[in-house]
Formats: structure tokens, sequence, C-alpha cells
């Protein structure tokens, strides 16, 4: 762990650990209902990765702008919308934070400036580029934070953003969440230059490298990088290396890496990490456990309720919402 | 009135948005120092400065995608595409992101972006620069298409388009540019909802929209030397279509010929052909006839791109015919 957690305090360390629980319980559920069939379609997990988008969230201010891809489910959770209309989303009922349009991969709320997930991969940076664009050019200091896993790295977007973001000092902090595997493509079988946090540096673009499973040195560097863009810096890049112990979808029979390769990055689990270093530090008692484990499964319990109860929309509102009139 | 060419009345309108609402600037390829590739924007970088009229990087997907999230965090931006050839290169931004994220979103985000480009043959500038590509974008639910053909059109779209709360992509045909003529003084916005008719008559109905306007008005010319009252329909909004005044142009004249710069396989001409048949099949007294360019990438010699492209001769031809 890093040195950086010196300085958090218990209540911060508690409250990062509560969230990354949240996010894996929640996946965990989505798993088990997508096997009964109460979520179709295209469910990616991020589980292995909760380090990332808890610490890069807990950086950030209500007023900055989240743009993410398909692998959002977490970005949405702890950015603050609530679980009930995300796990809603994934049934596709109306009450979802996406009336049930966007399912899984396309979780969207304007009053967390949730910006999206993108299912294209490298769709998404332009975009981010433009939130960031707008906010410079209303002269508000808000920040547009951008996750995207490193096979966007090889994506034209991904080249013509960073130009043009670097260009016209934007103020954009990208997180490359680099999880090894494009799909089932290994990095070194995909990128000619492995190390992407280098290619930022190629547009002039500040980046670091970070040890994704670590929560408190993702929260630390995220930090770091969000005060440079906040100072005038331009954006900052930021790769966090990490790994995805689920299959890349519910399709994917893992044919690509090898079952020990998953166990050893399994040691590195970012949530008993941040547990047990607490615990050696006397910072988390059993009972403080317990009680994340309660509260996040009552939470969970209430969101599945809540989405069971929900209501299908109506066929006749098939068309709404493709243009701002109303649907006939 | 004033003596204005088409690429002025374009300029004009850029030029009154970006008076009208700090919200609106200009981005795009060689849009300031170099004044835009068909010098549409001319000037504006020294009136409006570089916050403004911004030069981008040769990414076509880029500077769309930055384009589409500038709209959706308040801004009113206007993205040039030197040509729709280019355009194609944005595809992903403009198809799966601004036509999408309404929808996607359940209604939460909207993507108030007007994205202007060039379109259209006639110039020998070959296979990779000359091409029609608007029905294309017209196919997909999220856009609106417009094809300015006229002075007031050129002037007006652009500022209605900007206040539209979803994308609108404007399609300027390259020989339209130099076009020159009167514009009322006090020109100003224009609807984009409905299509016009330019010309009335009672024979047979030219159906068409931006740079084949001119030629479907000079074979009506032509046609009313041979006592045949063509009327000419400027479509003007190529997505949604105004399906109202092409039924009523026929319900008068029961004969169609659609002229389309852009090929006939599963394109926008063949669209018009079937809402013909589904809505106005009884009204009909000979088939719906196209005059489209040839199946042929455009060339670059002059006499064969002429002769791929859809020419008086031909629409005057088609008409006869159905007329019968």
């Amino acid at each position: 762990m890093s040195e950086a957690k010196l300085h958090l305090t218990r209540d911060t360390l508690l409250g990062l650990l509560h969230q990354m629980t949240r996010v894996r319980r929640f996946e965990e559920k989505c798993d088990e209902l997508y096997q009964v069939e109460k979520i179709r379609g295209f469910l990616h997990l991020a589980i292995g990765e909760e380090a990332i988008s808890t610490a890069v969230m807990a950086a950030l201010t209500a007023e900055d702008a989240v743009v993410a891809t398909y692998r959002e489910h977490g970005h949405a959770l702890v950015r603050g919308v609530p679980m009930r209309a995300v796990m809603a989303e994934m049934y596709g009922k109306q009450e979802g934070v996406s009336r049930g349009r966007g399912g899984s991969m396309h979780l969207f709320s304007a009053a967390h400036r949730f910006y999206g997930g993108y299912a294209i991969v490298g769709g998404g940076l332009p975009l981010a580029g433009g939130l960031a664009l707008a906010d410079k050019m209303q002269h508000k200091s808000c920040v547009t934070a951008c996750f995207f896993g490193e096979g966007a790295a090889a994506e034209g977007e991904f080249h013509e953003t960073m130009n043009l973001a670097a260009l016209w000092k934007l103020p954009i902090l990208f997180v490359c969440e680099n999880n090894l595997y494009a799909m089932g493509t290994r990095l070194d079988f995909s990128e000619s230059q492995t190390d992407i946090h280098a290619k930022a540096q190629s547009y002039r673009m500040a980046s670091e490298s970070v040890d994704g499973m670590d929560v408190v040195a993702v929260d630390a560097a995220a930090s770091r990088a969000l005060a440079a863009i906040r100072a005038g810096d331009g954006p900052q890049f930021l790769e966090c290396k990490t790994y995805r112990f689920r299959a890349h979808s519910m399709f994917d029979p893992q044919l690509y890496r090898t079952k020990a390769e998953v166990e050893e990055w399994k040691t590195r689990d970012p949530i008993p990490r941040l547990a047990n270093w607490m615990r050696e530090a006397g910072m988390l008692h059993d009972r403080d456990a317990e009680k994340i484990e309660a509260e996040v499964t009552a939470e969970v319990d209430d969101a599945v309720a809540f989405a069971e109860a929900g209501a299908w929309e109506p066929v006749e509102t098939l068309t709404r919402d493709v243009t701002a009139e109303a649907a006939p | 009135m004033s003596e204005i060419t088409y690429r002025e009345a374009c300029r004009e309108a850029i030029r009154d948005a970006l008076k009208r609402d700090p919200r609106v600037f200009l981005m795009g390829e060689d849009v300031g120092h170099y004044g835009g590739c068909y010098a549409v924007s001319k000037g504006l970088l020294d009136e409006f400065g570089p916050e403004r009229i911004r030069d981008t990087p040769l990414s076509e997907s880029g500077f769309t995608g930055l384009g589409i999230g500038a709209a959706m965090n308040g801004m009113r931006p206007i993205v040039e595409i030197m040509t729709v050839n280019f355009a194609l290169l944005a595809l992903d931004q403009i198809v799966n992101n601004a036509a999408t994220i309404r929808h996607m979103s359940g209604g939460q985000f909207g993507v108030p972006l007007v994205i202007r480009m060039a379109t259209g043959a006639g110039r020998q500038l070959a296979a990779q620069h000359s091409h029609s590509l608007e029905g294309w974008f017209a196919h997909i639910p999220g856009l609106k298409i417009l094809a300015p053909a006229t002075l007031e059109d050129a002037r007006g779209m652009l500022w209605t388009a900007l206040e539209d709360p979803d994308p609108v992509l404007i399609f300027e045909h390259v020989m339209l540019y130099g076009v020159a003529g009167t514009l009322a003084a006090d020109a100003g916005p224009v609807p984009i909802d409905k299509a016009a008719v330019r010309r009335p008559g009672k024979d047979v109905s030219l159906i068409t929209y931006g740079g084949s306007l001119p030629k479907a008005l000079k074979a009506a010319e032509a046609l009313a030397a041979e006592k045949i009252e063509a009327e000419v329909i400027d479509l003007r909004t190529l997505r949604p279509l105004d399906d109202a005044t092409i039924m009523a142009s026929l319900a008068k004249t029961r004969r169609a010929v659609i002229v389309d710069e852009d090929w006939r396989s599963g394109s926008l001409s063949a669209e018009i052909s079937a809402r013909i048949m589904e809505q106005a099949f009884w009204n009909l007294d000979a088939p719906v006839a196209r005059v489209c360019s040839a199946e042929v990438p455009i060339p670059y010699p002059r006499h064969l791109e002429e002769a791929a492209l859809p020419q008086v001769p031909a629409i005057v031809a088609a008409a006869k015919q159905v007329v019968g």
C-alpha cells in the first residue's frame, strides 16, 4: 500500500471499502440474475477492477462530469446514481436510470453529470473532450473524467482525442483501466507499445501509471492529476493497471488466459487488500466489516425488489425519445 | 434586396448565428486561417477570434465527437466537415453517438449540434470528393437532414437548425456555392419541416433537392416549351420527409419523376418512390421514374463526370415518358 494512505482518515478508508463492496456485491447479484434470465443482452462485469472507479469518483466533485464505457455499473453506483435505478435499468424496466432503453451498457444520469456508458470502444473519448471543451469555453472549473480500457488505445479516436485535448489544454482526466485484455486479445498481441501511459506522453500530456488494485494509490494519483488540471495544466492521463476476474461478458469461455493467471491476480484483489491493511493498522474491526456487508446486502436486496416491482414501458411509447418531439 | 452568392448566404447565416448566441461556435478543418475549403467562413476568424472560429486537426471523428460533447454541455457548435466523403471518418460519432444518445439515455440528454458539409459532384474532383451520400444519413432515426438549394435556405436554415434540440446535418452542394442572386435585406430564419413547390404545374411532379434543383427547374422550362407543365418540388428536408407536400402534388399531376444525384440502388429516391406507392398508388397514371447518377464512382474527366450525373435532357426525357 502506498504512503498516501497515511494521510487518509479511517472514515475515508471505510467509505472506499464500503463503495468497493457495494459494486462487488451488486455485480455478483447481476451475475446471478443473468443466470436466471432476469438480465439479458450483454453483461460486462468489472469484478476485480472496482478500486479504479471508486478512487477516481472519490476524488471528483459533484460539478465534474463523467464519461464511461460499457463496463460501467460501478462507475455509476459510486458516482451516486441510486442502486435501485441502476438495477431497474439492468432489468430494462421504465424505472431504470435510462428508462430501460439503454440497459447494462448505457447508464446515464443527468443529475449526476454521468454522461453515459458507451459501447463502441474509443467512442466516448471525443465526446468527453467536447464536454471538457464546453466547460472551458463557459469558464467553468469542472473537470471531465473519461474512463476507457487499454483496448481503446488502438482506436483512431484515442489518438484524435489525445491530440485535441492536449492541443487545446482541455480540462479532462483520461483514466485508462488497463486490464491487459481487449476482450480476449492480450495487450502484447495488439499493441506495438504496451506501455500505455507512454503514449500519452507523446502528445506532451502528463501521465502516470499506477497500481489499479490499490484504491489508495489510485485515489492519490487521481487527486494529484485533478489538482494539476484545476490549476490549468491541461489534460492528465492516468493508467491504472488492473485485472478482470470474470469473463469479458457472459458469453466468454476465457480460452485466451489460464486459470493460474486469474488466480494469481485474485491475490491482489483490491477489496481484501484494503480491508487487510486496515485491520493491520487497527482501522477495521469485525463489526465494521459486518456492518458494511449487512448494509450492502440490504441495499442490493432492496434494489432487486425495486427492479422486480418495476413496470415494463408500454409498447405504445416505443418511438419516444428518438427526437425531442413527443412520441405519437 | 442585395446581390449575393450561395456561399455568402451561408457565411451570413454563420455570422448571424455567432452574433445572436454566445454559445455558437464554428469548428472544422481550415475554417479559420484558410477561410474554409469552399471559402464559406472567410473573414470570420478576424471578426470572431480563434475561440469561436476553431481550426481543428484532420480528425473528423475527434472534432465531430467534441461537437457532440460540447452540445450536450451547454454550447451550440457548428461543425464543418469539408466534404461528405470525409464525414465517413466521423460516422461512429454521428451514427453511434449523436443519433442515439437521446434514446439511450431515456430522454435525459439531447445533442443540439449542427454539422455542415459539402456534397455532390461537378468540379472534377473524382471518386473521393464528389459523392452524394446524404441519403445514407437520412436513413438514421435521431438525425435531421437538410439540403438548402436556394439563397433563402442557405441563409435561413442554419439558425433554425441551431434552435433544434437534436442533431441536424446540413448538406451544401458544391455547385451551388457560386450561384448568385438577390436576397431580401431582411432575409432570416426559415422553417425546416416543409418541402417547397418551386414551380407550380399540373402535368408531372419533378421531385428533387439540393444541387439538382436548378437542373429540375431548367428541365421544367424546357418542358413548358413543349406544353408540359411540370411542378418542381424542392424537398429541402430529407429527414423527416414532407410526405404531405409530395402526395398533394401527385394528387394534381398523377405523375412523378424523382431527380437525385445519389445512386439509385438503396437510395433516398427509392424511399420516395416507395412512399408514393404506399400513399398515392391509386392516384398515379404512370410508373414513378427516377433520374439518378450512374452506378459508378464519380470519374475525373469532365465528359465522363457529366455523363454520370443527372442532366437536364435526361430529366426532360423522363418527364415526357411518364406524361406519355
